[in-house]
């Protein structure tokens, strides 16, 4: 764990090689999946019949909160934006190989460091929006580089120092929001509200988060699939002593994937505050950065299937409050759902019922962080 | 780090906790003690870590393992009004969560740090679920303390007077040191977590061997959520052990993956936050709560570095086994 040799990391996600896979081997990356979400509804059913509701009409309230109306779906999609953002972190960093755990903590960096930039300047609209969100980004950005940097030039592993960084950042953002970047004059402990001129417009019902969401997940879906720098991290993902023969800098390449990860939520957390809350407080965006993990591996490390892998997490979290309204089912059985989820997905279970003949690839992150 | 440094750390450590016993002794022992009592879930939770890592399997899912643990120990205490019951639920549920980790680390030859993840997941979920408010314990645990011994000054109060949890933790420790280097079963252990091909030709069961331990290290992980839920806290509240199960790896490294070096490691951390949290007490310096908080976390990131590349962890930690 402390010391990783580069070269006994693989990332098993990925097909070698592409030209071998036929239609039909698509078929259980999209059917386990769906299975897998099924499986886990029914169990999660299980769970809200032992406390006395019929679950049919739980998941109905669930799912018509969530998507039966307008406001229902604006707030889905509110909800799914930075879970794409979050989800997108930890994929790009499972193509290179690393399993980043700490996309909660980049996402904080990043929100409080957009709170920041929202409030303490004033620019014109069409700079200060752009500003924050790129701040956003570095910020984010400099805390996964912490842990990239201790990987790729002290042999660190990532899982360890994120999961710490995680804590020292829930720590830290607490601090700022109530001491050097607390609101004066009140209570709370939360950063001031943004400047007018940095919050993302309302431009409709499809909040313009969601589309920028959108926007970065086909960007990324292009880099990853279509050039140098993608195939780079493809590379140093699957075989990092090829990639260094290949002339690749493995050591540059693990840290360029943390920051981009890093980055990646902290443009999450960024148009968090700048698109919903306004300001930061350290209650909010909890939990944000962990489902990201679910939902990478739900998409199977694929970033244009982080969107509905996402949108399906949003669902679940935005129905879940009235969930809890109109039954008093508590809102973390949809924490339940998603790690049984989570479980069928990875575990050959599904693949191994319905696939019987076939070899089923196992989503492997690392062979493990042994010298 | 090497031996002869970390020998030279202890002892000035050791030095400089007499000095100060010599100026303030009641002060000085309530610090250390303190450092024990914040070490006990530590220790078990490293003891987990090294008996599964020992065998080849990394258990990232300790934090879920204790806090599962610890939920089915605080409620079971409560519902059965037994502490000595409530304690070997916890353990049971522990062997429970091992016993998963092993079918999907071992068995399912799955990615290990996936199987640990979901581990921890499933456990915040289903804890947070079943959460009910208005229960309390049947009692305090008990203490115990050993005559003769405990009259030693500064010594006998921190480490002959305390809650049973404590001389566990103290006991596996020393126990697991035994079993790992002088024992059959230890040696068996040491062959699968560092060459399971080796020890499948000489005719042990690698995936048996990591099974069960696995699954026996969950007890540990269920003592170290006992204590915290009946002893340390006295009640569950949601994420009660606090990210301790992570902590708890950095601290085998550090003791190079040895019982007794991690039982030294934690307890050196407990010294870190008991010496914080005295001088933020005193108000010597003003330290803002909250990075006494992070001390622990930013001090595993530093020591990491610091030691990375001069211990080695068990050859084939991480690697699901695969018969050639």
């Amino acid at each position: 764990m402390s010391t990783i040799d580069p070269a006994q990391t693989d990332l098993g996600i990925t097909d070698p090689d592409p030209r071998r896979s036929g239609p039909l081997d698509r078929v259980p990356a999209i059917v386990i999946p769906v299975v897998s979400v099924l499986l886990a509804f029914a169990m999660g059913g299980i769970l809200i019949w032992l406390q006395g509701v019929n679950p049919l009409f739980a998941y109905q309230v669930l799912f018509r909160d969530a998507l039966g109306s307008v406001d229902g779906l604006e707030r889905t999609m509110e909800k799914s934006t930075p879970l794409i953002l979050t989800g997108l972190a930890v994929v790009v960093g499972l193509r290179a190989g690393l399993f980043n755990i700490g996309a909660q903590g980049q996402l904080l960096m990043g929100a409080i460091g957009a709170a920041w930039a929202g409030y303490n300047f004033t620019l014109p609209p069409l700079v200060h929006l752009p500003f924050c969100l790129i701040f956003g980004i570095l910020c984010g950005a400099a805390w996964g580089s912490i842990a990239g940097a201790l990987r790729a030039y002290r042999s660190v592993s990532e899982v360890i120092t994120t999961i710490m960084l995680n804590s020292i950042a829930i720590a830290l953002v607490d601090y700022l929001a109530s001491r050097p970047l607390k609101e004066p004059d009140q209570p709370l402990s939360r950063t001031p509200l943004i400047a007018e001129s940095a919050a993302l417009p309302y431009i409709g019902p499809i909040p313009s988060g969601f589309i920028l969401a959108l926007v970065v997940a086909v960007f990324f879906g292009w880099l990853l699939v279509r050039t140098t720098q993608g195939f780079r991290f493809n590379t140093v993902g699957m075989n990092p002593g090829a990639a260094r023969y290949a002339g690749i800098s493995v050591k540059g390449t693990i840290l360029l994937a943390m920051a981009v990860s890093g980055g990646l939520a902290g443009l999450g957390g960024a148009v968090e505050t700048l698109g919903i809350t306004g300001r930061f407080e350290p209650a909010f965006n909890i939990g944000l950065g962990f489902d990201g993990i679910t939902i990478a591996l739900l998409a199977r490390a694929n970033p244009l299937a982080t969107i509905p892998a996402a949108l399906l997490v949003g669902t679940l979290r935005a129905g879940s409050s009235s969930l809890q309204f109109q039954t008093g089912i508590e809102p973390e059985v949809v924490s339940v759902i998603l790690a049984l989820t989570l479980l069928f997905v990875s575990a050959p279970i599904v693949g191994k019922l319905l696939f019987r003949n076939r070899s089923i690839k196992q989503t492997t992150v690392t062979k493990g962080w042994g010298a | 780090m090497s031996a002869k440094w970390a020998y030279a750390l202890a002892i000035l450590i050791s030095v400089t906790i007499v000095i100060f016993y010599v100026l303030d002794p009641t002060k000085t022992t309530s610090v250390v003690s303190f450092s024990l009592r914040y070490a006990v879930p530590l220790i078990l939770a490293a003891m987990v870590g090294i008996m599964c890592e020992r065998s080849g399997v990394i258990n990232i899912g300790i934090e879920g393992q204790m806090l599962m643990s610890a939920f089915a120990g605080f409620f079971g205490a409560a519902l059965t009004g037994s502490l000595l019951l409530g304690t070997m639920i916890g353990v049971g549920t522990g062997m429970i969560m091992g016993a998963m980790l092993a079918t999907g680390a071992v068995t399912w030859k799955m990615d290990q740090i996936i199987a640990g993840t979901i581990i921890n997941i499933l456990a915040a979920g289903l804890t947070s679920f079943f959460y009910a408010q208005g229960f309390t314990l049947p009692g305090i645990t008990p203490t115990l303390r050993i005559p003769v011994l405990a009259d030693i000054p500064l010594i006998g109060p921190v480490f002959f007077d305390n809650g049973l949890f404590t001389y566990a933790a103290i006991v596996s420790a020393l126990l697991l040191w035994v079993l790992l280097f002088k024992t059959v079963w230890g040696l068996r252990t040491r062959s699968v977590g560092e060459k399971p091909s080796a020890s499948d030709t000489s005719g042990i069961g690698v995936q048996k061997m990591r099974f069960w331990n696995v699954t026996i290290a969950g007890g540990l992980a269920g003592l170290a959520g006992a204590y915290l839920a009946l002893e340390a806290a006295g009640t569950f509240e949601r994420g009660l052990t606090a990210g301790r199960g992570f902590t708890a790896l950095a601290i085998m490294i550090f003791g190079a993956w040895n019982p007794i070096g991690a039982l030294a490691a934690a307890i050196f951390f407990g010294l870190t936050q008991g010496v914080a949290s005295q001088l933020q007490t005193d108000a010597v310096v003003d330290i803002p709560p909250q990075f006494v908080n992070m001390l622990p976390y930013v001090l595993t990131i530093v020591l990491l570095a610091i030691v990375s590349g001069r211990i080695k962890p068990p050859a084939a930690v991480g690697r699901p086994y695969e018969k050639d």
